[in-house]
């Protein structure tokens, strides 16, 4: 543990500025305060609904973990890596495992179900439920959480995996909205009777043990640097894609970044990101309680997922090979004009997916190719020149840091994000106070147009900006080895 | 080729690096010899512009490398890993160094036809990524790589580290090689005096960020060398 309270403490990141830590800390407390908020919630307004709370969440349950080990299988690492060093010192095995899984049951991905369950289940207990059925639906719950983290830990090294999870929630979940098969009809009756019949407490604590033997036993046979601890090596294919090759120096790069996404799972992540970011407008166009003004918001994210989760870490994204980057007779155009293409070329194929958006009527898709345009012409500029500022270099070969590592998680990053957003809201909204949606809408469309026409200049701007930055980023790129 | 003034750089106010004048004529081969911390890598950092100099300024070819870019088409380097690209095969990292140096894909091969010696069956036609190399085959593909578009000059931190003794001796064939074009400056750094020794025509040691030996190599350069390092 020590050894890890340094390792914490010595992360690049920690020592970088007070205000950052501040805010990341006021973003925890806010986060736990909406998860408490809800847990406290979900009773009352649950009973409002003239729903049963405590069924109704049974119901869902089922959902809930299956979700979550999803989330895990994407996000959560395995702290497998850290402990290489440990083998050659005089440590027993049996501790240095116990320690490693020690350390994933204390994961954010664990305590932060706590937040929801607890407050429910003493809300529970206020409003004069079984005071110790509630304690052992608790504990099985708790129990199930933690049976999902060595569940992630088990399944973990086989990659497509959590699609096969997605399929069966998006099956089930299917199924049971055209009432063809409901499986909460046999789930409900199980956790419901966790809180009737007392002793089946056991059955979940029971499993938890068995599985934590197992995970024990698995990774205690393969603590060899040639079995469990050893990394991956893909088979690997060489390709040419020399239909880039009339685009010149440009095609080259693209050729690169191509590979890039492809073979890395860092970047994998971030394609995956970009699909869900599609199905974001969904809260907004099939939700009437939303102001009309969000609708813009919502327009930008869906086709825009890539641009902000691939493009805000531009240059971080070639990090590794930075130097070799630098020294070769790269024009700085070149690098920033692929880049740029790469991101249109990924809003532009994301608006096209997006025109199931369709179903929903005419206007709601042109919201989303508005956005588009907005995207392409002004936020694809603003994303590559925050890039300058950013500094985190990436693990490209570690799928976690995506947002679940702290040393991943960039707060400037986050505060460049806003303008993007901000400014066509506002655009949009002050359309729609002067006149209707089309004059809003013309109002960031032009914005977009505006952007593409300026873009030579901007780019000279970028240019400039990378240039200054060159040296600290390259000493910052630098601290990771 | 490369001149050097006033150099120096500052870390928090310790010096690593003060040099105040060096001459690299063209065509030479250079080595640069120094115990750990003695200032060969800030010295080729500051060469490829990958530092900022506290003081002064080097000039390659008559150009300042701090305020031009232009020395990088005539210029070949390698100084660690981070100048290969993990996620790629060898081939694709050779034809993509290619690419930028405006090589065709029939040059590159010719290349990698030359140096397939030297390579000793282990790079090409692997399936396997730049990152799952081993160390030593990695820097082999990074040498070679810096070989691509025939620069003028050439410049090798610690070339010999991790390789295997043949693979040594056929490295130090390719450099005396290219150090026998009059038209390329090869520039290496080593621990190790007696490779360098072996292929440099110029050794200069440095020591805590100074120039404390500047010898044209000769059959005693070694033994002076050595007795200079013996505590």
């Amino acid at each position: 543990m020590y050894l890890e309270w340094k390792a914490f403490t010595r992360s690049a990141s920690f020592g970088t500025n007070l205000a950052m830590k501040i805010l990341i800390g006021f973003l925890m407390i806010y986060f736990s305060i909406i998860f408490i908020g809800m847990g406290v919630g979900a009773f009352y307004i649950l009973k409002k609904m003239n729903l049963e709370p405590l069924q109704t969440v049974n119901q869902f349950l089922i959902y809930y973990f299956l979700f979550d080990l999803v989330i895990r299988l994407l996000m959560q690492a395995i702290p497998v890596l850290n402990i290489k060093p440990l083998l050659v010192l005089p440590f027993k095995k049996p501790t240095i495992v116990h320690f490693s899984l020690g350390k994933t049951a204390l994961s954010f991905f664990n305590w932060v179900h706590a937040f929801f369950f607890l407050p429910f289940s003493i809300v529970l207990a206020i409003e004069g439920y079984d005071i110790v059925g509630i304690i052992c639906w608790h504990l099985a719950i708790l129990s199930m959480v933690y049976i999902n983290n060595f569940l992630n830990i088990i399944l973990s090294n086989i990659d497509k995996l959590f699609i096969v999870f997605i399929a069966i929630i998006l099956a089930l979940g299917a199924a049971q909205y055209y009432k063809v098969f409901d499986v909460t009809t046999f789930t409900t009756p199980f956790f419901q009777s966790l809180y009737n019949i007392k002793c089946l407490v056991f059955i979940p604590v029971v499993v938890l043990i068995g599985l934590y033997a197992f995970t024990f036993k698995y990774f205690k046979n393969n603590l060899y640097l040639d079995a469990g601890l050893s990394k991956k090596e893909d088979i690997a294919t060489t390709e040419n894609l020399s239909w880039l090759n009339q685009f010149g120096t440009l095609g080259t790069f693209l050729k690169n970044d191509i590979k890039l996404i492809k073979r890395n799972k860092r970047s994998k992540t971030t394609i995956l990101m970009s699909v869900l970011f599609l199905f974001y407008g969904l809260i907004f166009f099939g939700n009437s309680h939303q102001p009309a003004v969000m609708h813009i918001f919502a327009g930008i994210f869906v086709s825009g997922g890539f641009l902000f989760v691939f493009g805000q870490f531009v240059p971080s994204w070639d990090s590794s090979y930075y130097q070799l980057m630098m020294t070769q007779n790269i024009p700085y155009r070149g690098y920033i004009t692929s880049k740029w293409w790469l991101v249109v070329i990924a809003t532009f194929i994301s608006t096209i997916l997006a025109s199931f958006y369709l179903f929903y009527g005419w206007e709601v898709y042109l919201t989303i190719v508005v956005g588009a345009i907005y995207n392409i012409g002004v936020n694809s500029h603003l994303v590559l020149l925050g890039g300058a500022f950013t500094k985190t270099p990436i693990d490209l070969s570690n799928a976690g840091g995506a947002f679940g590592d702290k040393k991943a998680f960039n707060v400037n990053a986050m505060l460049l994000t806003l303008p993007k957003l901000l400014l066509p809201l506002a655009l949009y909204g002050i359309g729609l106070y002067l006149g209707d949606k089309t004059l809003g809408l013309s109002l960031v469309a032009g914005a977009g147009f505006l952007g593409f026409i300026l873009r030579n200049k901007v780019f000279s701007l970028i240019e400039k900006r990378y240039k200054i930055e060159k040296y600290s980023t390259i000493s910052a790129y630098k601290q990771k080895s | 080729m490369i001149q050097v003034s006033q150099l120096s750089k500052k870390y928090n106010g310790t010096t690593v690096l003060n040099i105040d004048n060096l001459e690299i004529p063209k065509g030479q081969s250079f080595g640069l010899v120094g115990n750990n911390g003695a200032g060969k890598t800030t010295f080729f950092s500051l060469l490829l512009d990958l530092i900022q100099p506290s003081t002064g300024h080097i000039k390659s070819n008559d150009i300042q490398v701090n305020t031009n870019e232009n020395w990088k088409s005539f210029t070949g380097s390698f100084l660690d890993e981070s100048f290969l690209i993990g996620y790629l095969t060898p081939e694709e990292y050779f034809y993509f160094i290619g690419d930028l140096r405006h090589q065709n894909k029939a040059d590159v091969d010719a290349l990698l036809a030359r140096h397939e010696e030297f390579f000793n069956g282990e790079i090409l036609k692997n399936k396997k990524y730049l990152r799952d190399l081993s160390k030593g085959n990695q820097k082999k593909v990074g040498i070679i790589a810096t070989l691509i578009g025939n620069p003028e000059l050439i410049i090798l931190d610690e070339p010999f580290a991790n390789l295997d003794p043949t693979t040594v001796s056929r490295l130090k064939k390719i450099i005396r090689e290219l150090a026998e074009d009059p038209n390329v400056t090869v520039l290496v750094s080593s621990h190790d005096l007696q490779h360098t020794v072996e292929v440099c025509d110029r050794i200069v040691a440095l020591n805590k960020g100074e120039i404390v030996k500047d010898i044209q190599t000769s059959k005693e350069t070694l033994q002076e060398l050595e007795l200079f390092f013996a505590v």
